[in-house]
Order: structure tokens, then C-alpha cells, then sequence
């Protein structure tokens, strides 16, 4: 039986965003990352209109984790204390896209470190890779406020996306985003109606919707992908049926949330498969899922997953 | 919802009086002020593509229709760019302001019914001078002929059906047809089992084509001469708009039925919610 052709076509699109400034445009970085541009859904229409491909953007911790399962670690054993050797692996023996430095060591219910400490971390990093940056707080407003507007104004020039913010903390780094001339991640608890309303609570602070990347959260495989999955999708929809304020790309945080998992990291398992390949595949899995529902930019940790990942991005985005 | 403005239309005492003195500077503020507030309500994206149109409607005092309907089309055109509804019953007139409009900002010839007795032809006639002046020229069809105003649903659809066939059959882009199921004031006797029909009608007419052909009315006749004309005009709108109504003629600066459409498109799943959805239609940002 032959396989009817559907064809949906739609009036509007995902922005384009572009990120990292080299030295022509006041920067330092040696590349750029564009991002977004879909007319259509992941797999809907041809191949103009897929848009940018999605890139994988690998966090690099502010302070040694301690709660990494060995599996995850053991890659960067030699690196976890230098967040600029870290981000230069990732770069040159994983194949990162971009970097994500995610500051968790400011929280102060782990390390607690200071802005000092942040502001250095970014500075180090900048030097060490040439890539754009993400920049993300530790989910603590008190300390993120205090802490991620010197962290902006460090990497000032450099056209880094920075957050994130949520409805009910957002006036802090939305305006120190704007005058560094960042782009910024607005942030939603898996609600659609909230990530439509804190896209309006930035853009009434002057910050324009053309430089936000939404964050719709993220759940693992097994812990809540379909609710990310549908939510992820609906902005698409939405992007695609020409409302403004939702045609953002998305960044997801597939790294984190699937290490979280038991299945990722649990070795007593019988029946379950061998360890070292379920935590990677758990990893790869989310992510492939996510990236059918149409997200840009994914937050990735390990090598393996991330290899699995790209390859399966470069063949379907050729 | 594609909205167009009602103001400049010569039955305003306003636009009446700029008319015979052929004073521009009140049609413009007209024009200016119903763009600000039809371009600013909802998406950017309609008045990118041209669809929220004001509605030029010479009126019934001035000897020279033709000319008046110029004269306002030039004057509109000094100021802005928004797309024009031009609004007439007779053909002359509206290809008179055919001749002057900018039909790249987009054209609405309203509006037609689909035949009469004087002139059997009339919708050929308008379908021609909507394809003269280029594929981003609409129609507005009423759904009435020779006979009149239908007074039930059976006799709606079915002229409606026969518009549709009949731009069809002469290859006219039915997503270029805005069919018009008639409002009447709710006051005229005998007249207010029509909002029943209409929206009955309306029902049945989205069916007609796929994509469904574009549904529009005068909203502002249901309530003419009654009390409480605004909240009628609301009310009706919201439930018009439930029916399958994409259009309409309205006073685009009357700020509650503005926001009666931003509710409606956001009840109806178009529009995502948010807690500053009314701000997001209407805000000028």
C-alpha cells in the first residue's frame, strides 16, 4: 500500500538566533552557533524549511560534582577541577557544540562559592575554547541574583545565552542580559501558560523576543518526557501558527535530568542490561525523543551519549 | 479574526460633514486611530499580511459617489497603508475606488450579492474587478439575490452554496470569498429569530469548501436603534465567532469588544493563555 504524502504548511516560523560574537562584532569567540529558523514540524515539510540544525551544548560544572555516578565522572576525572580543561575536552575530544557552564557550585547548599568564583570560571573558560557560551545560574534566586550579573558582565561582548528566568524572578538578570547584550533563557515549570507569560514579562522590560531562548524543563525518559515532549511540541505549534511570543527556539536539559534517572546508573539491575550502556543510551534516548518534538539546543554529559546523538542529528538534518 | 474598522463610512455625521467640506484631516485621524487599535489588537501577523482592513463607505450624501469614494480612498492612502475594505453596492463605485487603491496593501470589494434583480451579473462583476486588481483582492458575498434578504437558515445556506459553486466554477480562490450571512437589527419585528438563523447558517456554510470560505457580518446592525447597543454587539460577536465567524465589521476602537475577541480566539484554543493575554491582543508594544 502506498504511503500518502500529508504536507502541512504554516504561516510562521522560529526565530533565527544566533550566538557568540567573534572579533568582528566585538567578541572573542572563533565561531558562531545559528539556531532555530523551522517552517515546519521536525520531519513535517522539506528540507528548507527543517531550519538550523540542533547543536549539543555540554555542561561544564563551576566546582567539582560530587554526586556524578562513577560512570558519568570517570570521563572527566582529569578535568573536574579546572572548568577550563574541562570545556577544552569537551570541545576537542567530545565534539561539543557549544559550552554550558552551569554554576552549581554557587548554591549555597553545596559549595556556595562567590561571584568572584564565578567570574573567574567564566573568564577561564573563555580563554580555554572558542565556541559561544551558555551561562546558568543554580536555581537559588537570592544567590543567582547576586551572582550571574557579574558573571553577564564578564562575558560582556561575548553574546552569551544567559538564565535562567522565571515568572517570579526575572527583573535581575533580564535587565543586566539587555545591557550586556546577552541572550537569555526564559524558564517554565513543564507549563505552557507560564512560558507564554514570562516571554510577556521580559519583552514589557524592553528585552527583545528575537534574542530569547525558552527553557519548557525538562523530564528524563521514564520521568515525565511526555509531558516535555507535549509542551514542547504545543510552542512549535504555536511558533508555527505565527504567535510571536511563543517562536522561540528551546534548549532542554537532557544531561542532568537523565542521570537522575535509577536506570541510568544502577548497577544491581539483573535484567536491565549492562550499566555502561544504559546510562549513555538512557542519555541519548531523551534526547532523540526531544529533539523530534522540536527542540534547538540540548544539554548534554556524556561522551557516548552525545556521539550517539550527533549522529543521529547530522543524519536526519543533512 | 480579520477585523475591519467601520468609521469612515458617510452615514457618521463626522465623516459626513469632512466629506462636504472635503476636509482630510478627520478621515486621516480616522484611519490612524482605527489602525492603531485593529493593528495593535492580536497578532503582528495580520497586519503584516494586510488582513485587518478599514471600511470606506461613502454614505448617502454626496452627489458624486465615485469621486467621494476616491477622494476618501486618496486621503486614506496620504496617511497609512493599511489594507482597505471599500464599500459600496454599486459596481461603478467600487471600481472607482478600485482605480486609486493601493491593491499591494490588499483590497476588500464589499459588497455583492449574488444576483439582483436590476443586474444579474452583479457577482461576476465584482469577482472581475477583484481579479483585475490582483490575488491579494477579496469579496465580501452576501448571502441574498433577487428575493431579498433570506428570513431562514435553509434559504442562507443554500445561497451561500450557490456562491461558492458559482466562484468555483469562474476558478475564483474561495479562501479570497468573505460570505456575509446577513445581520439585521434585533429590534425590527419578526427580525430576532435571525441571530438564531445566522449562526445556524453559519454552521453549515464552513462547510461549504475546505478550507472553509471566510465568514464575516456587520456586526454593528444587531444592534441598530436598540438600548445597550455595545454589550448586544459583545455578546453577539463571542457567539458568532463560536459559529465559525473570522471576520468582522466592527468599531475597532470600542476597547470591551476588543477584548471580547482576544477572550474568544484564547477560549476557542487559537491563542495560548497567559495571565497578560488581554495585554498581549491590545497592548501597542
Amino acid at each position: 500500500m502506498p504511503v500518502p504524502e500529508i504536507k502541512e504548511s504554516y504561516t510562521g516560523s522560529v526565530n533565527r538566533v544566533t550566538l557568540g560574537a567573534t572579533k568582528d562584532s566585538g567578541g572573542s569567540r572563533t565561531s558562531t552557533i545559528t539556531v532555530g529558523g523551522a517552517r515546519n514540524v521536525v520531519y513535517g515539510g522539506s528540507v528548507e524549511e527543517a531550519g538550523e540544525k540542533p547543536v549539543i551544548a555540554m555542561d561544564v560544572l563551576d566546582s567539582r560534582p560530587d554526586d556524578w555516578p562513577d560512570l558519568l565522572a570517570e570521563n572527566y576525572q582529569d578535568v573536574m577541577d579546572s572548568p577550563a580543561d574541562w570545556a577544552k575536552k569537551c570541545i576537542e575530544q567530545f565534539g561539543a557544540d557549544l559550552i554550558c557552564i552551569k554554576f552549581e557550585g554557587i548554591h549555597p547548599d553545596k559549595a556556595d562559592n562567590d561571584a568572584a568564583h564565578a567570574v573567574k570560571v567564566t573568564e577561564d573558560v573563555l580563554k580555554a575554547v572558542g565556541v559561544p557560551l551558555v551561562l546558568w545560574g543554580c536555581g537559588n534566586d537570592e544567590k543567582d541574583n547576586q551572582v550571574m550579573p557579574k558573571v553577564s558582565e564578564a562575558a560582556k561582548g561575548e553574546n552569551v545565552l544567559i538564565g535562567s528566568v522565571t515568572e517570579d524572578n526575572y527583573k535581575a538578570l533580564t535587565a543586566i542580559a539587555l545591557a550586556d547584550g546577552h541572550h537569555l533563557i526564559t524558564h517554565a515549570p513543564l507549563d505552557i501558560n507560564i512560558a507564554k507569560q514570562v516571554n510577556i514579562l521580559v519583552s514589557d522590560m524592553g528585552f527583545p523576543l528575537e534574542k530569547v531562548v525558552t527553557f519548557q524543563a525538562t523530564g528524563a525518559l521514564g520521568y515525565g518526557i511526555e509531558y516535555a515532549y507535549s509542551i514542547q511540541e504545543r510552542q512549535r505549534l504555536a511558533a508555527l501558527g505565527g504567535d510571536k511570543i511563543m517562536a522561540m527556539p528551546a534548549i532542554c536539559d537532557v544531561g542532568y535530568e537523565s542521570w537522575r534517572a535509577k536506570e541510568s546508573k544502577l548497577e544491581d539491575a539483573p535484567g536491565w542490561g549492562d550499566v555502561k550502556d544504559r546510562g549513555p543510551m538512557w542519555e541519548a534516548t531523551t534526547a532523540i525523543c526531544l529533539l523530534q518534538a522540536g527542540v534547538d539546543i540540548i544539554r548534554m554529559r556524556h561522551p557516548r551519549a552525545v556521539a550517539t546523538v550527533k549522529n543521529f542529528i547530522n543524519q536526519i538534518w543533512q | 479574526m480579520i477585523l475591519i474598522g467601520e468609521r469612515i463610512n458617510g452615514m457618521f455625521t463626522d465623516v459626513k460633514e469632512a466629506i462636504a467640506s472635503k476636509n482630510k484631516q478627520p478621515i486621516q485621524e480616522l484611519a490612524k486611530k482605527q489602525t492603531e487599535s485593529g493593528a495593535t489588537y492580536l497578532d503582528k501577523k495580520q497586519t503584516e499580511s494586510g488582513a485587518t482592513y478599514l471600511d470606506v463607505n461613502v454614505g448617502t450624501a454626496a452627489a458624486d459617489q465615485e469621486g467621494t469614494m476616491q477622494w476618501l480612498v486618496e486621503t486614506i492612502q496620504e496617511t497609512c497603508t493599511t489594507a482597505l475594505c471599500l464599500d459600496s453596492q454599486k459596481p461603478g463605485v467600487i471600481a472607482a475606488g478600485v482605480k486609486v487603491a493601493n491593491a499591494e496593501n490588499g483590497l476588500l470589494l464589499n459588497s455583492t450579492p449574488l444576483n439582483k434583480k436590476s443586474d444579474e451579473e452583479v457577482f461576476d462583476k465584482y469577482m472581475e474587478m477583484a481579479d483585475q486588481a490582483g490575488p491579494k483582492t477579496n469579496i465580501i458575498t452576501l448571502t441574498m439575490d433577487k428575493n431579498g434578504v433570506p428570513q431562514d437558515t435553509d434559504t442562507r445556506v443554500a445561497l451561500a452554496a450557490e456562491i461558492v459553486q458559482k466562484a468555483m466554477e469562474k476558478g475564483f480562490d474561495t479562501q479570497r470569498l468573505f460570505i456575509d450571512p446577513i445581520a439585521l437589527p434585533v429590534n425590527v419585528p419578526n427580525a430576532q429569530i435571525q441571530m438564531l438563523n445566522i449562526l445556524n447558517a453559519m454552521d453549515q456554510i464552513k462547510y461549504l469548501a475546505d478550507p472553509a470560505p471566510h465568514m464575516t457580518l456587520g456586526l454593528s446592525n444587531v444592534s441598530q436603534g436598540t438600548s445597550e447597543r455595545s454589550l448586544i454587539n459583545r455578546i453577539f460577536l463571542a457567539m458568532a465567532m463560536s459559529h465559525g465567524l473570522d471576520s468582522a465589521i466592527v468599531d475597532v476602537l470600542d476597547k470591551d469588544l476588543m477584548n471580547v475577541v482576544a477572550t474568544s480566539d484564547m477560549l476557542m484554543n487559537k491563542q495560548i493563555y497567559s495571565d497578560s493575554f488581554l495585554k498581549v491582543y491590545t497592548a501597542a508594544n
